[in-house]
């Protein structure tokens, strides 16, 4: 159990900077998800944690301590990896083992932690299995196991459920969260996948290109997305955003013009959610539909807003049948608009 | 000739004869539901002077209408007709040039003459990249030295089972090969040396032939090859694979370096068993051209052993056997550095695979070369 600090933290790879100074305070027991598009640097910055990395600038600290120097052993964390990384030749009872073998650990302290551990994950059935003589989900437990019996102070997990197929990772999904609330262990967790970020989070750093857009709950990034790109990573299907003026309060939108509650004048970058779109015939804005999506609970219809080309999408609850050419008008709520600085993609409230 | 086409979904397209060409003046959306017929369209244009595409009254373009229209100038100019579009809006322009952009370049890449400079740039490149990866070698023999010198004042860290796994696969596996190389190159050796020396009536110098051809050279620089082509592809090829899986963060993880737990058992299996394969080599070698010279020649083998212990140096065995430890250490230590440039795909782990092993027999050849140099200097 244990608070970890990042001050700072930036990583070149030789001459290129990959991460540009990440700060944050992650606080004892607390889930702080990593989510990003591929290539912007999170594992760059979880290896960091790990030990893995070399910090070029910067200092991390656990429990109050700086760690740049110690090697990933001495740092008291346990990594789970997306390819699993276990012995293929050692049995699952062995592989959960290992680790406290080689710290030293009497053989019947190793098989008391690894029993517990194993119950805890469910397990038991398989400890004399190998590796490959498991599903995916089961590797990623046993994955797992190995960083539980070390009773480590932060866990860090690397895309742990890229590898697994849909229905399974929400399963492990539920599963990791479950474990990490039982034994209290804080959590650092990378994903690509904004769904993921969404359910598992305490607090989740939306990263773009080595730098953290935002740090938030998912609601509050859901909510008031403080950047451009967090509001469009975060929420599916992905936030439609518009070239707009601001004209004496009045919001001139897609052929529209409605009263919007911001402080913004003049050419502002306007973002909507599609799925905070009400239909309603008398509604102000309107959708040239090319394309209808049922999903059962709701339908995403695809086109154009008015007249203009932008293309554009909302999500209308329950089933809706839409012909290609036909126009749906809507209307929004003037507290679901969220308007950006064309220029730096920054938050204007 | 058309004014304008009734069908639902083709262009609407005026064109009109200007004085120096074409001007087609496109109306309506262009979209993807008529950009067979535009391309269709575009296509019946004579194909004569230049062609002014005028966009003022086009209200949707796509990026299938924008495809179309590029790669239509594209056609032209390099038939040597200019194509100019008129009348464009900010958003067309823009979707045009990020469609020009994104099409491929033709695949016949257009010659660049390969200036003095350019060759210059290209020595030096190479060069620097040589020297980076002898430094870079040099810091993994630094490694590897400090770990084992670790492992003798720390010896419960030191893993003896890898060691000896290693020194079988590397050592025991090679040795069919090996042995039958030798034996062949030693039958070589006496088949050619016998033809050319009868003809001086020196039969009996095939031994001194075969034994310090063997004994200094061959027998330990192609038993090194051999292994080089072996072994380094294995280390990399099993290093790499696990660098790929993470499982070498993961052992770093549970506090395992992985010098003393891969590098050290798989360079020290090499340091061993290499001198024991190349011993194996000359005695093969021996053998094969003993075989052959009894055969062709008809040298008794009492008669070859005679002139072989009389005649023949016990400084080249010497030499020979001297030369494989280091021989072993830059394969060892080329094939691990290999395993650990591997970055997260499988086409990087063929690549480094490969290339592990022609840069282990190149250095395995250029450090005998250096050995004769220095064998040479010293008088031996
Ligand atoms: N060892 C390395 N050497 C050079 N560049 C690297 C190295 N590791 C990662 N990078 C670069 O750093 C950037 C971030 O990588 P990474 O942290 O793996 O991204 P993510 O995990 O978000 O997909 C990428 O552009 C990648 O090419
Ligand atoms: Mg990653």
């Amino acid at each position: 159990m244990a608070t970890v600090e990042l001050d700072n933290i930036k990583k070149r790879f030789g001459g290129t900077q990959v991460i540009h100074g990440v700060s944050t305070a992650i606080e004892d027991g607390e889930f702080i998800v990593i989510v990003g598009p591929s290539g912007c640097g999170k594992s760059t910055l979880l290896r960091m944690v790990a030990g893995l990395e070399s910090v070029s600038e910067g200092e991390v600290r656990i429990d109050g301590e700086r760690v740049n120097e110690r090697e990933p052993m001495a740092r008291d964390i346990a990594m789970v990896f997306q390819n699993y990384a276990l012995y293929p030749h050692m049995s699952v009872r062995q592989n959960m083992g290992y680790g406290l073998k080689i710290a030293g650990l009497p053989k019947s302290e190793i098989a008391a932690k690894v029993d517990e551990a194993a119950a805890l994950l469910q397990l038991e059935p398989y400890l004399d299995r190998r590796p490959r003589e498991l599903s995916g989900g089961q590797r990623q437990r046993v994955a797992m196991g190995r960083a539980i019996v070390r009773e480590p102070k932060v866990f860090l997990f690397d895309e742990p459920l890229s590898n697994l197929d849909a229905k399974l990772r929400v399963q492990m999904r539920l599963e990791i969260r479950d474990l990490q609330n039982r034994l209290g262990i804080t959590a650092l967790y990378v994903t690509h996948d904004q769904v993921e970020a969404m359910t598992m989070a305490d607090r989740m750093i939306v990263m773009n290109a080595g730098r953290a857009e935002q740090i938030g709950t998912p609601l509050e990034v859901y909510e008031r997305p403080q950047t451009l790109f967090a509001a469009q990573f975060i929420g599916s299907p992905s936030m439609n955003v518009l070239d707009a003026t601001m004209q004496d309060g009045v919001l001139h939108l897609g052929g529209a013009t409605m009263p919007a509650p911001t402080t913004a004048t003049g050419k502002v970058t306007v973002g909507l959610r599609p799925e905070h779109a009400i239909a309603d015939p008398e509604g102000p804005l309107s959708l040239t539909v090319q394309m209808g999506e049922p999903l059962g609970a709701n339908t995403l219809l695809h086109g154009r807003i008015g007249d203009g080309s932008e293309a554009f999408t909302i999500s209308l609850p329950g089933v809706h049948h839409a012909t290609a050419g036909e126009r749906i008008a809507f209307r929004v709520l003037p507290e679901n608009l969220h308007f950006f600085d064309p220029e730096t993609g920054a938050r204007i409230d | 000739m058309v004014a304008a086409m009734n069908d639902r979904a083709a262009p609407l397209m005026d064109l009109e004869t200007t004085g120096s060409g074409l001007c087609l003046r496109l109306r309506g959306p262009q979209t993807v539901a008529n950009a067979r017929a535009l391309a269709a369209k575009l296509d019946q244009q004579p194909d004569s002077g230049a062609v002014e595409l005028d966009l003022t009254e086009v209200g949707r373009l796509d990026t299938a209408a924008a495809f179309v229209l590029v790669s239509f100038r594209d056609r032209r100019e390099q038939a040597g007709q200019e194509v100019t579009f008129t009348g464009l809006r900010a958003g067309h322009q823009s979707l045009l040039d990020t469609v020009a952009r994104s099409l491929p370049s033709p695949t016949t890449e257009p010659k660049t003459p390969f200036t003095f400079t350019d060759a210059l740039a290209r020595v030096g490149e190479v060069i620097a990249g040589g020297v980076k990866f002898i430094l870079a070698l040099l810091g993994f023999l630094g490694l590897f030295l400090a770990r084992l010198a670790r492992t003798l004042r720390h010896p419960s860290e030191f893993r003896f089972t890898s060691l000896v796994h290693h020194a079988g696969a590397v050592g025991l596996g090679a040795v069919p090969i090996v042995a039958l190389m030798a034996f062949l190159i030693g039958v070589v050796l006496a088949f050619q040396g016998s033809t050319q020396l009868r003809q001086f009536g020196a039969e009996v110098f095939v031994v001194d032939l075969i034994a310090i051809s063997i004994l200094r050279e061959l027998g330990i620089l192609l038993t090194s090859i051999i292994v080089a082509g072996r072994t380094a592809s294995s280390y990399t090829a099993a290093i790499g694979s696990m660098k790929m899986h993470e499982e070498i963060d993961a052992m770093r993880g549970l506090g395992l370096d992985p010098a003393t737990v891969l590098f050290v058992p798989r360079i020290l299996a090499l340091v061993i068993t290499l001198p024991i394969l190349g011993l194996v080599a000359n005695v093969m070698g021996l053998l094969g051209g003993g075989l052959m010279a009894w055969i062709d020649l008809g040298i008794s083998p009492a008669m070859f052993i005679t002139r072989l212990v009389n005649g023949t140096d016990i400084n080249h065995v010497i030499i020979g056997l001297v030369k494989a430890p280091v021989f072993a250490l830059i394969i060892g230590l080329i094939g691990c550095h290999a395993g650990m440039q591997v970055r997260g795909n499988a086409e990087s782990l063929g690549r480094m695979t490969s290339s592990a092993v022609v840069r282990a027999i190149f250095a395995v050849i250029v450090a005998d070369a250096a050995f004769s140099i220095f064998f040479a200097q010293i008088g031996m």
